[in-house]
């Protein structure tokens, strides 16, 4: 059975973990000093080597991204770290940096380094104030050993980390979004191409990783691309964070290689919460199309996933028992979408305002069976159809959910109402209420 | 032109091959092909955005498909792509209906009341690509409805499909991003800054181009259905840039006028003075039958052979001028021309009821003319130098298309003026500060190449030598000039030969041949030989009583540089007035004969390129008279006839005299005046007229000037400390002839200079100081 495979994780449990010491205690910053002694090519290499990949969602390969950057171009290049976590049951890059801000920030070194970027920003959700102070004062504690600013190691090299606190808009999550808001615009989706690649921040070649992304490179240039590429399945190497939540004993995050399977996840988590049996879940956030018990023993990879006809996402397992009902939980889902949508394009804007009206009605008995119909034509006209993948992910639950569970939405139609207790859902459900 | 390779690639839609320029949008190229592909945020003139995502269509490139389909206004075509739009391709088809749904779902059902019903392009394409019968069944999405962005402007949040066309253009034509998309979802709007209304001189632009009625004109809002209108290409008549405009007209009455589509000149936009400023065509004090003073000193009705009569015998035997004014059109100007000739045996005509100079004289009679330049020299220059020339106000498109080729390819752009005006920033203009009268001196200093364009205005002739700097710095370069008045008629004017020196053609009235040439054609036996007098000085003689009697077009006394000497010739002279509201000069005139507006004849003027633009008659079944048709009745009433009594006779005859490779003069240089001595509290004048001003053709129409710029005093910062004043503080700037107070703006200005508007709201400057530019004034701290 696969065991976890704590990296970035390692230290949490430590209760100076997210201080400087605490991380050079650990060997911190050696591996920035390292790199920097290499070319930055040979960098880039090492992490193509690696097989890294993105770990934001999509899994595109991290060394191939920065070999994109047009070197010699006499530009200024950006490294912009997307630390805009905000995907319903991701939680991985929050903890992270909560407990070890400094292995981003090594990095971030190293990536800049490889890129050759003078400038480098952390774009952090806004509403994560606890988060925003320890990755400031790592920041700082950073300038003052001189692992930033000029002549940082005494290599020669300069480098100006800036932290972006957002505005709390889960659109900024999506690149070019991003990087909009962080030049001072409103976060909506930038047409493509260019590609931030070639013209990103201020119309410069920038580099958009996910923190979890940029915090495994220190790890990779410690231990070598082969330890790295070791861990994991053929395609998707190396150890990654899963954040288990729900209707489970132990939630939290894992960190494990990739392909671990979810009944292996479950029984480090002490399984299901007792008397209840596994309904449905996500393997890689909301926006990724449910599984069911069927799917426990997919390997959560890259492939597993998608040739299980989902995506692995962010890797956030949301897990539901059979109290649940289905209906419900695609109305909060699709609720999401709706005040999330950014407005800029038609399909994901009027579409999901729409869905939400659709699913009130179903899940509130007043829906009919043509009703499913017309909601799955309608995903059908946001999916592929929005401006980027927000319209696409708004769909995922709904199409999903009437896949595996087309019975419990007819027995909205048929039962007037919904047929599930609320209140049996709940974690407090066991607990008695008293005064 | 140099020819430049443009590479071309064939690819296939809906099995048709075509080949288009590399770089076209696939949009674009199934236009060529007839394939109309829905559309909202799509603007040809506008930089993608890929926003409503209703053109989408099935692309493959090289065998390769889209895995989804695929904005085809955002993607430009390449070797080896096929296109399959909504006629061959279900996908795309479903696709496209499948938008069109989502976009009606929170439409409301306002098309019976909406201005845009029935001219609108979510109507039309609701019918091509909607269903019959919305799905929806749910809550619509709601809003106050509806708010000003403007005085001008309105928006209906619930109508708007969120395509950023008025957001886009404001951004990237007007350079004005005074309006932008706010919130999120759907509850997205457009929307403007706190407290800064949308106060841009293009604002009209984003109501036309909203593809539904989001945006509508407060003027027009709910004043007609576009079914019961009669539209009429015509030509703008406020300014010299030329625009082509549509006038829409029901039942006698211009109700709206649009922006024509034109590449060449104005693409397709114009400026909101041009759109709107047309309510004095329909004011109720419209001129409507001829007026003559009768014994006792009072105007009286009379019938037209009365008044005719009274004109020709007060014109007979007098020494008689001719004021045409800068309004004309090519072919009454050519009347006016030829009636001081024929039937006033005089040169003693000009156009120009603004302030000029001998130099200026110099420089329309032998330059002018002569110049080629275009808004496609504009597009192709490596710099452009303005000249006394403030291109937002006072030339609207040039303004745009300059900012055009600033926001495509950092145009440089060089202004050498006193104060460094919104416009110029907008440009992101070197700006050279002079102070008022010494521009011609930095004209020398500029490096230009034969590539560069210099921008010179009518304004030029306000400081001397300058005229004469241009000229120099171009024959040294080689750089082109353009010469843009303010006026749209001074072009066509110039070339009809309503100037002293000039016979139509730009024939010089000294030269013997043209004038034999001139006399041929228009059957005389000799024409008037002494060179003609300029406006300046017909005012002059008048008073003097060297002349007689004036024939007076649309002038307005106050635009001179000393009216009290114009009024006083006008009250001295026998005074035939050609007009189309009652003005100074109606109280003064022994006959006053109503004229014809733009938009009740047909004609055309030469913009500053000198480019004709040909209008018809908006208004059919007009009573009234071109100046024109009234010229040639005088004429036939004096037995010493134009014969042209139609506008189409004019054009034809002018058409014939239009060119001349006679001789013709060459221009003789002014030399610049040396810097005024100035004391502690005194400055020098500068000013130039706003776009949006107290102009009598913006009469009337409370909406636009609602969005004027405020009048201010603009003082640099170091005349500020000395008098001790912030911004917004109450100062008096004085001469021997009055004062105006106005609050204080402490910009980037010269030291030596303060500035005023020259025509604007508690400013006006001739009527005031009696000068405009240059002279000294006294600025205190009221």
């Amino acid at each position: 059975m696969t065991k976890l495979m704590p990296v970035l994780s390692a230290h949490w449990d430590e209760k100076d973990s997210f201080t400087m010491a605490g991380y050079k205690r650990h060997g911190g910053y050696d591996a920035a000093a390292k790199a920097l002694k290499m070319e930055p090519d040979a960098v880039i290499q090492l992490v193509k080597d690696s097989g890294l990949r993105g770990r934001g969602g999509a899994g595109f390969p991290t060394g191939m991204k920065w070999g994109f950057i047009p070197q010699g171009d006499n530009k200024d290049h950006y490294l912009v770290v997307n630390a805009d976590e905000s995907e319903p049951g991701t939680c991985k890059d929050m903890p992270l940096l909560l407990a070890n801000p400094h292995v981003l920030l090594e990095g971030m070194i190293i990536a800049s380094y490889a890129i050759r970027a003078k400038y480098a920003f952390v774009y952090v959700r806004g509403e994560v104030t606890h988060v925003v102070r320890r990755v400031q004062q790592a920041i700082e504690d950073a300038y003052k050993a001189g692992y930033l600013g000029k002549n940082i190691f005494g290599s020669g090299v300069d480098l100006e980390l800036v932290m972006h606190v957002g505005a709390g808009a889960y659109i900024c999550g999506e690149e070019t979004a991003l990087l909009d808001s962080l030049e001072g615009f409103r976060g909506q989706p930038r047409l493509r191409p260019p590609f931030p690649a070639i013209a990103g921040l201020y119309a410069r070649p920038t580099v958009v990783n996910n923190v979890e992304s940029i915090a495994s490179v220190p790890s990779i240039i410690a231990n070598g691309a082969e330890w790295f590429s070791s861990m994991g399945t053929e395609k998707s190497k190396g150890m990654t964070l899963y954040s288990l939540s729900g209707h489970v004993q132990n939630p939290g995050q894992f960190e494990a290689p990739l392909g671990i399977t979810l009944r292996e996840i479950l029984e480090l988590a002490g399984g299901i919460r007792p008397g209840h049996q596994l309904k449905f879940w996500t393997p890689g956030g909301s926006s990724t199309p449910i599984f069911t018990a069927d799917h426990l023993d997919t390997p959560l990879d890259y492939e597993g996933v998608a040739a299980a006809g989902s995506m692995l996402g962010t890797k956030a397992l949301q897990i539901f028992d059979e109290t649940t009902c289905v209906v419900r939980a695609v109305l909060r889902w699709s609720e999401f979408y709706e005040h999330e949508s950014c407005g800029k394009c038609t399909p994901c804007r009027e579409g999901t305002y729409w869905l939400v009206q659709i699913i009130q009605d179903l899940e509130n008995g007043k829906g009919t069976e043509a009703d499913l119909e017309k909601l799955l034509d309608l995903c059908d006209n946001i999916m592929g159809r929005s401006f980027c993948a927000l319209g696409d992910g708004a769909t995922s639950p709904i199409t999903s959910s009437i896949k595996y569970f087309r019975d419990e939405y007819i027995a909205h139609v048929t039962n007037q109402g919904c047929p599930f207790d609320p209140h049996a859902s709940t974690l407090f459900a066991g607990t008695k209420v008293g005064a | 032109m140099s020819a430049e390779v443009v590479d071309m690639i064939t690819v296939v839609i809906d099995g048709f091959e075509i080949t288009v320029p590399k770089g076209t949008l696939v949009i674009r190229a199934a236009e060529k092909l007839g394939i109309q592909i829905p559309r909202f945020c799509d603007h040809p003139l506008l930089e993608p955005v890929g926003a409503c995502r209703q053109c989408l269509v099935d692309i493959e490139i090289n065998g390769r498909a889209f895995p989804k389909p695929q904005a085809s206004c955002t993607i430009p075509v390449e070797t080896g792509m096929i296109v399959k739009t909504q006629l061959t391709s279900a996908v795309a088809k479903k696709a496209q209906e499948g938008v069109m749904e989502l976009l009606l779902m929170n439409h409301p059902l306002d098309c019976p009341v909406c201005d845009k019903g029935g001219e609108c392009p979510l109507q039309n394409q609701a019918m091509s690509t909607g269903r019959s019968e919305s799905r929806f069944t749910g809550v619509k999405r709601t809003f106050e409805k509806p708010i000003h962005i403007s005085t001008q402007v309105l928006l209906d949040r619930e109508r708007c499909v969120l395509c950023a066309r008025c957001t886009r253009f404001s951004d990237q034509i007007a350079g004005d991003p005074f309006i932008t998309l706010n919130e999120r979802g759907a509850l997205q709007q457009v929307g403007i800054y706190e407290n800064q209304p949308f106060e841009s001189y293009f604002s009209g632009n984003t109501v036309q181009i909203c593809p539904v009625g989001a945006l509508t004109g407060a003027s027009y809002r709910f004043r007609a259905r576009p079914f019961d209108l009669v539209s009429t290409p015509s030509a703008c008549e406020h300014c010299a840039s030329g625009c082509s405009l549509r006038t829409d007209v029901r039942r006698g009455k211009t109700l709206r006028r649009l922006a024509g589509d034109d590449a060449e000149v104005n693409e397709e936009w114009n400026c909101d003075k041009g759109r709107w400023a047309f309510v004095y065509t329909n004011a109720h004090d419209r001129l409507t039958e001829p007026m003559i003073r009768d014994a006792s000193g009072e105007l009286r009705p009379a019938s037209w052979p009365e008044a005719l009569a009274v004109a020709a015998a007060g014109l007979a035997g007098k020494t008689a001028a001719v004021l045409t004014g800068g309004r004309v059109s090519v072919e009454d100007a050519y009347g006016y021309s030829k009636f001081a000739r024929v039937s006033l045996n005089t040169n003693d005509i000009d156009f120009r009821s603004r302030i000029s100079s001998v130099e200026e004289d110099e420089f329309l009679a032998t330059k002018t003319l002569t110049l080629k330049t275009s808004y496609r020299d504009i597009d192709r220059a490596d710099s452009v130098l303005l000249v006394a020339f403030e291109p937002e106000e006072e030339s609207p498109i040039v303004f745009l298309r300059i900012n055009k080729q600033v926001h495509k390819r950092s145009l440089k752009v060089t202004a050498i003026a006193s104060k460094l005006s919104i416009g110029n920033e907008k440009l992101k203009s070197n700006f050279i500060c002079v102070a008022p009268g010494l521009e011609a001196q930095a004209v020398a200093n500029q490096e230009l190449t034969a590539k560069s364009v210099i921008l010179v205005g009518e304004r030029a002739s306000e400081s001397v030598g300058l005229l004469s700097a241009v000229v120099a710095l171009a024959e040294k370069t080689g750089a082109k000039i353009a010469w843009i008045p303010r006026r749209s008629g001074e072009r066509g004017a110039i070339a009809a030969g309503a100037i002293g020196q000039l016979l139509p053609g730009g024939r010089l009235v000294s030269d013997a041949a043209a004038r034999v040439d001139v006399a041929a054609v228009w059957g005389v036996a000799t024409l008037p030989t002494a060179l003609g007098r300029n406006a300046k000085e017909i005012i002059s003689s008048v008073n003097e009583g060297k002349i007689g009697a004036l024939v007076v077009g649309g002038i307005d006394p106050l635009d001179s540089e000393d009216h009290q000497a114009t009024l006083a010739a006008l009250k001295k002279a026998f005074v035939v007035s050609l007009e189309i509201r009652p003005s100074a000069v109606t109280q003064l005139a022994d006959v006053v004969l109503p004229v014809a507006v733009v938009s009740e004849k047909s004609g055309s003027f030469l913009n500053w390129e000198g480019r004709a633009r040909a209008f018809d008659a908006a208004v059919a079944d007009s009573l009234q008279r071109s100046d024109l048709r009234i010229l040639s009745m005088i004429s036939d009433q004096m037995k010493k006839p134009i014969n042209l009594s139609t506008v189409k006779a004019a054009a034809k005859e002018f058409a014939t005299l239009a060119s001349w490779d006679g001789a013709s003069s060459t221009f003789t240089s002014c030399a610049p005046i040396a810097q005024k001595k100035l004391s502690a509290h005194e400055a020098l004048l500068t000013s130039w007229r706003r776009l949006l001003d107290e102009g009598t053709l913006q009469q009337g129409e409370e909406n636009l000037a609602g969005t004027a710029r405020k009048s201010v005093v603009v003082i640099s910062p170091k005349r500020a400390s000395a008098i001790g004043v912030v911004d917004g503080d109450k100062v008096r700037v004085s001469n021997e002839h009055g004062a105006i107070v106005l609050p204080v703006l402490v910009e980037m200005i010269h030291d030596d200079a303060v500035w005023l508007p020259r025509n604007s709201r508690g400013s006006h400057l001739l009527a005031t100081f009696g000068v405009a530019s240059g002279a000294v004034v006294t600025v205190v701290k009221d």
